[in-house]
Formats: C-alpha cells, sequence, structure tokens
C-alpha cells in the first residue's frame, strides 16, 4: 500500500485504467501519508479528505462501467489555495480571506478533475503568492522536506512540498516571478511555468495580472508533461488566455538532446550565484553537451535590471487587484466604528500581512501622481527591453538554461527582516515572466544537501521543446529520483 | 530620485486605504527606500523611442455579444460579512 505514494503519475494512471489498483486506494495511500508526515511539514491548509475519497470512487465508478479511461485516471493532486474550487475554503494565504468559500472552480482544477484527478486539499502559501518562501502565509510556516529548519522556496512553498514528501503526486502552483519553479528547486522536484495566455487564469486569485500563469508540479518532466497537457488551452472565460493549439506534450518527449541549441548567458551567471549550484549547474550544461546538444552563449544584456523592473511592475498591479479586499463583498471585515472609510483602513489593515502591506504601499506609489512617469512607465519600457534580449536570445537558441534560483533553500527567519534580499533570490525567474515566456525547472543534483534546479526557458507557446530537453536530461541522469530524507513508510 | 519619508508612506497608505501603525509606517519608509534606490538603476538606460510594454497576451478578446449566465445573486451575496435585501451593506456614507 504505502509504495502507491511512490509512484509517478503515468503509472498511477496506467494502473487505475487497468483497474489493478482503484483510485480510492490510491488516494487513501496518499491522504495516510499525509496524516503521518504533514505533522512534521505543514504543506497542506485544508485536506478535503471526504471529498477526495467520494471523488476518487466517481473515477473507479466510471472505469467499472465501461468508460473510457482519463489521461489522469486517479492521480492525487495538491492544489495551491490561490485557485478556487467551488466550496471549499480558499484563503491565499491571508486572514482576510478566512472563513470565504468561493461559488466556482477554477478552469485549471476543473479540467484536472475532468482529466481524473483526484483533488487531496489546498496547499499552503505566501499570502497572495508574495514571496519566496511560504514564510509570509498567514496561517503557518512550511518546512522543506529534505531540511526541516529550511524554508520549501515560494510561493507555491505548500503545493512542492507536498509532492517532494509524497503526499501528493502532483500539485498546482502559480508563478508571477517564480513562484511555481524557485519552490520546485528547493524541493527537488520538477515545476512548469507555461507561457503567459496558456492556461486559464480563471479561479487564480489574482497578483498582477499581467505576470501571472498557473503551472503544474510533479516528480518528473513526463508527469508534469501530462498535467500541462490537460490544464492548457483556451477557456472563454479568461479574456487574456490564448487562442492556441495544445501540441502533444506528454507522448511527444523523446526527441533527445542531439542537435538542440541551448543558450547559456554566462555574463549574467558570473557574480552571486552559490558555489555549488553553479557547480551542479555546470555539470548539467556539460551532460547535455555530451549527449549532442550544441551549447551556444547568449547575451541579455537587460536582464540585470529584471528584479527592478519586476519589483515595480507587479507591486503597481498588486496595489490595484488587492484593492478589492475592502471587507464588503468577502472576506473579513473590521469594525471601523460605524465609518466606511475607517472600516476599509481598519480591514486591510488587519487582514493584510506585512509583505502584501509593503507591496501595496510601493505599488501605489510608483502609479502615484510625480512618479508614474519616472517608476512605471519606465518599468514598462524596460519590460520590451527584456523581452527583445529573449527574441534576440531565441534566434541562436532552442532553450535558455540557468540555474533557477541563485541559492540553496535557506534557513526559516533568515532573510525575513530584509525584503530587498528576499527580492534578489529572484533574479533568474522573473525575467521569464516579465517577457512573457514559458519556463521549466528540472532537479539537477544537490548543493551541500540541498536540491538544485535547472532552469530552462522557451520560445513562447513552446513548451513542447522545454519539456523534451528537460526529459532528455532526465534519461542521462538520476537527479530526479533523489528523495528527501522524511521517512515515513512510503 | 525621491527618498521615501513616513510622510510619504502615510500619503500612500491614505490612497490605499490601509490604517498603518507607527512602527509599521517607520519600518516601510526604511525598507522602501531601499528598495527604490536598488530600483534606481533602471533609471540610466536609455528607453527613449522604446514602446512600453503592458503584458505579454494576445489581444483576441472579442466574443460574440450574446448573454451568458451570471452568477445567481444569492451566491454574489453568499460570502458577504453583511448583506440585506439583496444587497451589500456597508456603514452610512451619506448623512447621518
Amino acid at each position: 500500500m504505502s509504495g502507491l505514494t511512490a509512484l509517478s503519475a503515468t503509472e498511477i494512471a496506467r494502473r487505475v485504467a487497468a483497474r489493478d489498483v482503484s483510485a480510492e486506494e490510491v488516494a487513501r495511500a496518499h491522504l495516510d501519508r499525509i496524516a503521518e508526515v504533514d505533522g512534521g511539514v505543514g504543506a497542506f491548509l485544508h485536506v478535503a479528505a471526504e471529498r477526495a475519497l467520494a471523488k476518487a470512487r466517481q473515477v473507479d465508478a466510471a472505469l467499472a462501467a465501461g468508460g473510457s479511461p482519463p489521461p489522469l485516471a486517479g492521480v492525487p493532486v495538491a492544489i495551491k489555495d490561490v485557485l478556487d474550487i467551488e466550496g471549499m475554503p480558499t484563503t491565499c494565504g491571508s486572514r482576510i480571506l478566512d472563513g470565504y468559500r468561493p461559488p466556482f472552480t477554477a478552469t485549471a482544477v476543473a479540467r484536472l478533475e475532468a482529466a481524473g484527478a483526484v483533488v487531496l486539499g489546498k496547499t499552503n502559501m505566501d499570502e497572495f503568492a508574495m514571496g519566496s518562501s511560504t514564510e509570509n502565509s498567514g496561517f503557518q510556516p512550511t518546512r522543506n522536506p529534505w531540511a526541516r529548519d529550511r524554508v520549501p522556496g515560494g510561493s507555491s512553498g505548500g503545493s512542492a512540498a507536498a509532492v517532494a514528501a509524497g503526499m501528493a503526486c502532483g500539485g498546482l502552483g502559480s508563478d508571477t516571478g517564480g513562484s511555481i519553479r524557485q519552490p520546485a528547486a528547493m524541493c527537488g522536484v520538477v515545476g512548469l511555468k507555461p507561457t503567459y495566455g496558456r492556461v486559464s487564469r480563471y479561479g487564480l486569485v489574482a497578483f498582477a495580472s499581467s505576470l501571472d500563469q498557473v503551472g503544474p508540479i510533479a516528480r518528473s518532466v513526463e508527469d508534469a508533461a501530462r498535467m500541462a497537457e490537460v490544464v492548457c488551452g483556451w477557456d472563454p472565460s479568461d479574456a487574456t488566455s490564448a487562442r492556441r493549439e495544445v501540441p502533444p506534450l506528454a507522448s511527444d518527449l523523446g526527441g533527445g538532446a542531439r542537435g538542440l541549441r541551448i543558450g547559456v548567458p554566462w555574463r549574467f551567471l558570473s557574480a552571486g550565484v552559490d558555489e555549488g549550484i553553479t557547480s551542479a549547474f555546470r555539470a548539467a550544461i556539460d551532460a547535455l553537451r555530451s549527449a549532442g546538444a550544441e551549447v551556444v552563449d547568449v547575451d541579455l544584456p537587460h536582464v540585470s535590471h529584471a528584479i527592478a523592473t519586476y519589483y515595480i511592475v507587479a507591486t503597481a498591479e498588486a496595489s490595484s487587484n488587492l484593492a478589492r479586499y475592502d471587507g464588503v463583498r468577502y472576506g473579513r471585515r473590521a469594525g471601523g466604528g460605524g465609518d466606511l472609510k475607517r472600516m476599509y483602513g481598519e480591514t486591510r489593515d488587519r487582514g493584510f500581512g506585512p509583505e502584501v502591506k509593503r507591496r501595496i504601499i510601493l505599488g501605489t506609489f510608483v502609479l502615484s501622481s510625480g512618479y508614474y512617469d519616472a517608476y512605471y512607465l519606465r518599468a514598462q519600457k524596460v519590460r520590451t527591453l527584456i523581452r527583445r534580449d529573449f527574441e534576440q536570445a531565441f534566434a541562436t537558441s532552442d532553450v535558455i538554461a540557468t540555474p533557477t534560483s541563485p541559492i540553496p533553500a535557506f534557513r526559516l527567519g533568515e532573510k525575513t527582516s530584509d525584503p530587498l534580499q528576499m527580492y534578489l533570490a529572484d533574479i533568474f525567474t522573473v525575467p521569464a515572466n516579465l517577457a512573457g515566456i514559458p519556463g521549466l525547472s528540472l532537479p539537477c543534483g544537490l548543493a551541500g544537501g540541498l536540491p538544485v534546479g535547472l532552469q530552462l526557458l522557451g520560445r513562447p507557446f513552446d513548451e513542447a521543446t522545454l519539456l523534451r530537453a528537460g526529459h532528455a536530461y532526465e534519461r542521462l541522469t538520476t537527479h530526479h529520483l533523489a528523495r528527501p530524507p522524511l521517512g515515513g513508510s512510503r | 530620485m525621491a527618498r521615501v519619508t513616513v510622510e510619504t508612506v502615510d500619503h500612500v497608505a491614505r490612497l490605499a486605504h490601509l490604517s498603518l501603525t507607527p512602527e509599521e509606517r517607520e519600518i516601510f519608509a526604511r525598507q522602501l527606500d531601499e528598495v527604490l534606490a536598488y530600483a534606481e538603476s533602471i533609471q540610466a538606460l536609455d528607453t527613449r523611442d522604446v514602446e512600453p510594454m503592458s503584458h505579454a497576451g494576445t489581444s483576441e478578446v472579442l466574443r460574440d455579444d450574446v448573454p451568458a449566465p451570471e452568477l445567481p445573486r444569492e451566491q454574489a451575496l453568499a460570502a458577504a460579512p453583511d448583506a440585506d435585501g439583496g444587497l451589500f451593506r456597508v456603514p452610512r456614507i451619506i448623512g447621518g
């Protein structure tokens, strides 16, 4: 029974479809695993055990009735608490939404469930997805399954930790500046941020609408590809979702590395990267070169300005998006003594944590009269320059490789008092969001016993090449098979 | 460029409807000053003739003008802290 929590999504779907194991047994094994280890990890904010078992029985009943097997039959998944599921609480990691139950389900979740996946519950995150450590959750910290005195990364730290610890086979996260890729890297799992517009944002609580994207977290590139194939695609409920065909992603992974042109922006990687991460990254590039990839040097002259640009654009959009939390339509309301403006102010001061307030203040500032042109408008222009850098780099390369994070998982509390230091750790992930291109993080070894992520960036809507390159790398090494020393009966 | 003072934070907090404690005002003023000092790097770039980029999406946003079902009123009101008679209730705005 315990072996079920170690299986891949591909294997679970195959065995459930063959009725060799039931979706209910698979769900029970994962719920047992959550009960066994999540006390020490804190990945879940809400475990929906009864609902999960009922959904699993529906998958089993449909198969028993002779229905054709769905692609993710019985695959247990953990959903970041930024995505709505009708009737289940959505907190977004914030006290201001404590007790809120949305009246609709996010399209990405609905697509997973329609494909036979079984939702186990909602996972912890930095409040409103603002953070790189999951420490900004209004409810609890999440611990890294590899070293429980360390953060799992963020903001999708709960989903990444749940998948790494075998509590879920896969998960969904959201990525505004690296929030899927960075926790995936720090927890030793695979995370994909698809192209902007590739996955519907309907039912995703908005942080920075021009940057937000939903994507899968899994234990292998193949599993991530299977989930991506299901969640990608046009949705009339999201005006920014792209009307583009989604090519087969999971069945077309076998192309190998031969002939692949991998661009490495060596100049961008020259400073401030942990030594262990640099050596794991160099070894990964060497492995791909030995397998027939052509490694070329690319220049991204404006990406050194990506953090500054990102923290202006993202906070400006956030200050606007978070205006809706006013204690009127949903969430918690604080007193105000019968005065509307005081009610707004007190509701927001009590409901939001420090990082969210900091970003609302910064975002309101850069949009305010007298500063708009110097900060917001200028940042939008630099964003154009960054996108052009990538367009030029993709003229000579098929994918661009960097480490996902310049540092491995850091200790809980280590960076909470210095927001700028926390922001600088996003240096390799934010450029993809600014440019709107897809990014994949996959394990490429350990540094000091902690997981290291290899990031691959691709052309817009070319997730297929990214996944093929990632899969080729996985076949060359065994890094993706490493599991955290968490114990328990897996 | 801008140096962020406690007064700046006060002004912006009012715009954003945030009541902050005195400690929060001081901490935020210092931290935001640091972040903006770091962000000064973009002021040196030549952005003449560069179009601002507001998003990376496409603009295929128009659909046929056909009414579609919306959230029923009871459901839309269900999560409100205070609702009455099919409306959201807030503290008195006019008169009183």
